[in-house]
């Protein structure tokens, strides 16, 4: 059972997504629905055991051996390159395990009520299914391959459930740019992992590269340590959606809402933190590197949280609040703070799944309008969505000492600076970044809570009338929202004297990359950065609490005139310059290319011209296919005299 | 020498007559064509017997200048065809070639035989000159021996070829085809 | 015994005389353009080749070369009813047996 159990929580998605996507159109609603969830529970309860046999297994061998390993296979074997299809479960992957499996069986019981009246709604399980087969793969493989399979299915289910309802052309092509920028992040990937190939003298498993980076190791050059790191980087900020990559993120919302929630929220977009911690040693190898990313990060984070001011599309906002949010992660990685990465990525998973889920419940009730501008005082139809709603905006905003996702996110401002603190000056930027995207975090989510879920309603009354809430999808409503209060009590900071559970657990696969920083204890320093993220919280709170929550239907002018407002609006103009610099040069290249290598070379040349010197030798050979039986007789005959002229 | 008197008679009234078939002038009318064939047919029985092939040169006569074509003069005036229709006559330069091609395998062919006459088997050989004929050569009774015994599957297949072609004409003939 | 008559004439002229009279018909059937005549030209062509077959038998004394022959005229007793009745088919479709004419199969 042991070693199996890993390799029984990969197929078991696998299997669902088979018997959906085969049969799933012949079958009836109910056994779709039972086998969807049924083997995403199966999944999750499989994890909870193996999860707990790692953990007892911790407990008889020691902290730095415990992990479980299931070996398959052999998948490549090619002179010295060697890959073995093979899966790992270590405190990390335990960690992300127990989010995807959860969080992933929440979301897909709330995608039967959400999805309910969906005509394809067999094929919507069989993609959820296969995503939660490529995260898994991606979750447990042992090495980069087999992480990478998983990596390339996991954005092949993101296009498929992006452009879900494919005959909107908006949705097809959204699904479209989602991908084709993930093949530029994946591209980079790609290198990288080739480089660190050629150094590892192939083997690419994660536990046997920790030697080739250590001191005996094989990779010893800062230099290009530096330069596979940032080529990982390039793919993880495909992935997780940081600049300049972060484009796709905001359209992929076209999406089916807990589709958002489970893919572009919780998950997939955290593989690229994910990646980046499970070759944590490497990435700490690089000061540079680190350096670059935690600024990258920083940067995101304030640069979407702006964006995310201003929308008013409700999953705009929190599509860019997802971007904000990620940046942290990253930026969490690139001070060192791998620990805290995890550690945002879970409560992220929480109350961010929470918020898009309630939205989905709101956009379920208001007949798919998804504009807050239409929306107010929802909360008198909408109560469990509200609450839930709140709660959850009090996690991300970190506007409530010690609830989730203020315990995470002092712990990366904390983490950034005291970085900066130890002579990492660029570090202080970093923190000053994260410090005001906090500010706006929290303006934002509570803008948009106010102006959904208080003042007045301001939408058409039929929709009102009907506006109500299921029960399927206000469980896991509830469950997230419990989540997104108590997932913080797993770290909390060392000032408060209680065990930081998370820190301990995963210690053992960050140990290696700690060895990097050193960490400061200053218990005033901290008590202080955590008042002042606070504060920053509640500033953003209240401003929006005074802006939006009016008694009347009216909304508060907006500054339309302002440059920086139409910026914001804008989104920055980054599409706009990206179709300036990439799209529209690339569009004119393949223009050429068509009118002149395709249609004049390929098509004029090559097919037409074969076709035509065919044609024409035809024309002259047909002469003699006339048809006519004399003229075949005369040619007999010819022949004859021929060959007694030449033979005879 | 009365054989071979008989053979350049037989042999040039065959040429001729044949000539007048195919050659322009005397063609115009198919039944002056037709006619001229039947004279080259008669012309041609007579080589037979002089090859001592009697039953042969009874069934020349009676096959094709009787049934075969009499079946002929029959089209012929069946189709009722117009001077236009047969005076239609177009040369090309294919069949100008055509034309001394045959020449050139005809006389490579003639003057062959004629230099290499010698080496041929044949029956003026002085020493033996009847040695090689038996009694009642080509006689009904030896050649019908000689199908009976051994070629009587073929003599069978040649009835159901004739009732085939029977048939067939019957069917391509029919006015609505 | 029966009289037989002496075999004075050289095997050689009759093939050289099938020839001629072969050629004649070649000729005939590849230069006109009267179905009718070709299918005569054709009958001229058998009839040299049955004379050869004859002239071997006779200079081998074997009666095979009869019943060969026997079996061409047989052929073409039934080429010539069909062929004749093509012809007929054929002019009552186009009013026309110049072979000219029949050119279905050129495009």
């Amino acid at each position: 059972m042991s070693t199996e159990i890993l390799a029984l929580i990969v197929l078991l998605p696998l299997l669902g997504a088979l018997v959906n996507g085969i049969l799933g159109a012949r079958l009836p609603k109910g056994l779709v629905t039972l086998v969807a969830c049924g083997s995403v529970l199966g999944a999750f309860l499989l994890s909870l055991g193996a999860v707990s046999e790692l953990y007892s297994l911790r407990e008889r061998v020691g902290a730095d051996e415990a992990m479980l390993v299931t070996n398959l296979w052999s998948w490549i074997e090619a002179g010295p390159l060697t890959v073995s299809a093979s899966f790992m479960l270590d405190p990390l992957s335990a960690v992300m395990l127990l989010i995807v499996t959860g969080v992933g069986f929440l979301i897909h019981v709330f995608s039967v009520g959400y999805m309910h009246s969906d005509k394809a709604y067999w094929r919507y399980f069989a993609y959820l299914n296969l995503f939660m087969f490529s995260m898994l793969l991606l979750i447990l493989g042992k090495n980069i391959l087999v992480l990478f399979v998983g990596w390339e299915g996991v954005g092949l289910c993101s296009y498929l459930l992006i452009g879900f309802w494919y005959d909107d052309m908006e949705k097809a092509q959204a699904g479209q740019k989602a991908f084709v920028t993930n093949r530029v992040g994946d591209f980079s990937f790609l290198l990288g992992v080739f480089i660190l190939l050629f150094f590892s003298g192939g083997d690419l498993d994660f536990v046997r590269l920790r030697d080739v980076v250590g001191p005996a190791g094989a990779l010893q050059d800062p230099l290009t340590i530096t330069i596979i790191c940032l080529l990982l980087f390039g793919g993880a900020a495909g992935k997780s959606a940081q600049f300049p990559l972060y484009v796709w993120l905001p359209d992929a919302m076209a999406g089916p809402t807990p589709v958002s929630a489970l893919i572009h929220a919780a998950t997939m977009v955290t593989a690229g933190v994910y990646m980046m911690c499970r070759l944590s040693f490497l990435f700490a190898a690089s000061t540079t590197a680190m350096t670059v990313i935690a600024l990258v990060g920083a940067g995101t984070a304030l640069f979407a949280a702006t964006i995310a001011l201003v929308q008013n599309d409700i999953k705009k906002v929190l599509a860019y609040s997802t971007v904000s949010q990620l940046g942290f992660m990253v930026l969490a990685v690139g001070v060192g703070g791998f620990t805290g990465a995890i550690f945002h990525l879970m409560t992220h998973a929480f109350f961010k799944a929470c918020l898009f889920l309630g939205s989905g419940s709101v956009i379920h009730a208001m007949h798919h309008e998804q504009d807050i501008r239409q929306m107010g005082a929802l909360r008198k139809k909408l109560p469990v969505t509200a609450g839930t709603f709140f709660v959850s905006c009090l996690a991300i905003a970190g506007a409530f000492p010690f609830i989730s996702g203020f315990v995470s996110k002092d712990e990366i401002l904390f983490t950034a600076f005291t970085a900066s603190h130890q002579g990492n000056s660029p570090m202080l930027v970093a923190y000053g970044l994260a410090a005001a995207a906090a500010l706006c975090t929290a303006f934002y989510m509570f803008r948009l809570y106010y102006l959904t879920f208080e003042g007045e309603y301001r939408g058409d009354h039929h929709t009102w009338e009907h506006a109500h809430e299921e029960k399927v999808m206000t469980i896991p409503l509830v469950v997230l929202a419990a989540l997104a209060v108590v997932g913080g009590l797993v770290g909390l900071p060392e000032v408060t004297h209680a065990p930081h559970l998370l820190h301990e657990w995963l210690h053992p696969v960050f140990a290696t990359a700690m060895t990097h920083f050193t960490y400061s204890e200053a218990h005033e320093l901290e008590w202080i950065l955590m008042g002042v993220a606070l504060t920053l919280a509640l500033v953003g709170v209240f401003a929006a609490r005074a802006m939006y929550k009016r008694p009347t239907a009216d909304l508060p002018e907006a500054p339309t005139d302002a440059a920086w407002y139409r910026l914001l609006m804008d989104k920055w103009r980054i599409d706009e310059l990206y179709a300036a610099v990439v799209l529209n040069p690339l569009r004119r290249l393949a223009g050429v290319l068509h009118t002149q290598a395709d249609v004049k070379l390929i098509d004029g040349l090559f097919v037409r011209g074969t076709a035509r010197l065919v044609g024409r030798v035809g024309d002259g050979l047909r002469v003699l296919q006339n048809g006519d039986v004399q003229t075949y007789v005369t040619a007999i005959v010819v022949g004859l005299a021929v060959l007694l002229l030449f033979v005879v | 020498m009365f054989e071979q008197v008989m053979f350049w008679l037989f042999g040039a009234g065959a040429v001729v007559t044949a000539g007048m078939v195919v050659a322009p002038p005397f063609n115009r009318n198919p039944v002056h064509a037709a006619l001229a064939l039947i004279a080259s047919f008669f012309c041609m029985a007579g080589l037979y017997m002089l090859l001592l092939a009697h039953l042969l040169a009874v069934l020349q006569i009676l096959v094709y200048a009787g049934a075969i074509m009499v079946l002929f003069l029959f089209v012929i005036m069946l189709l009722n065809l117009g001077d236009h229709e047969l005076g239609k006559q177009s040369s090309s330069v294919g069949q100008m070639i055509g034309l001394v091609a045959m020449a050139f395998v005809t006389s490579k062919l003639v003057v062959t035989l004629a230099t290499s006459a010698d080496s041929l088997p044949h029956g003026a050989d002085p020493a033996a000159p009847e040695a090689l004929v038996r009694d009642g050569f080509g006689t009904v009774a030896t050649v019908g021996d000689a199908m009976f015994r051994h070629y009587l599957v073929p003599f069978e297949l040649t009835a159901i070829l004739l009732l085939i072609a029977v048939i067939g004409a019957v069917v391509l003939a029919k006015r609505n085809l | 015994m029966q009289e037989t008559l002496a075999f004075t004439v050289p095997l050689s002229w009759y093939l050289i005389l099938a020839a001629i009279l072969f050629t004649i018909g070649a000729i005939g059937v590849f230069t006109r353009r009267n179905a009718l005549l070709v299918l005569m030209s054709v009958e001229i062509m058998l009839n040299a080749v049955n004379l050869t077959f004859l002239a071997f038998a006779r200079t081998r004394g074997d009666s095979i070369g009869h019943v060969v022959t026997f079996f061409v005229i047989a052929v073409a007793a039934a080429e010539a009813a069909v062929g004749l009745a093509l012809v007929m088919g054929v002019f009552r479709h186009t009013r026309t047996v110049n072979v000219d004419s029949l050119r279905a199969m050129r495009r």
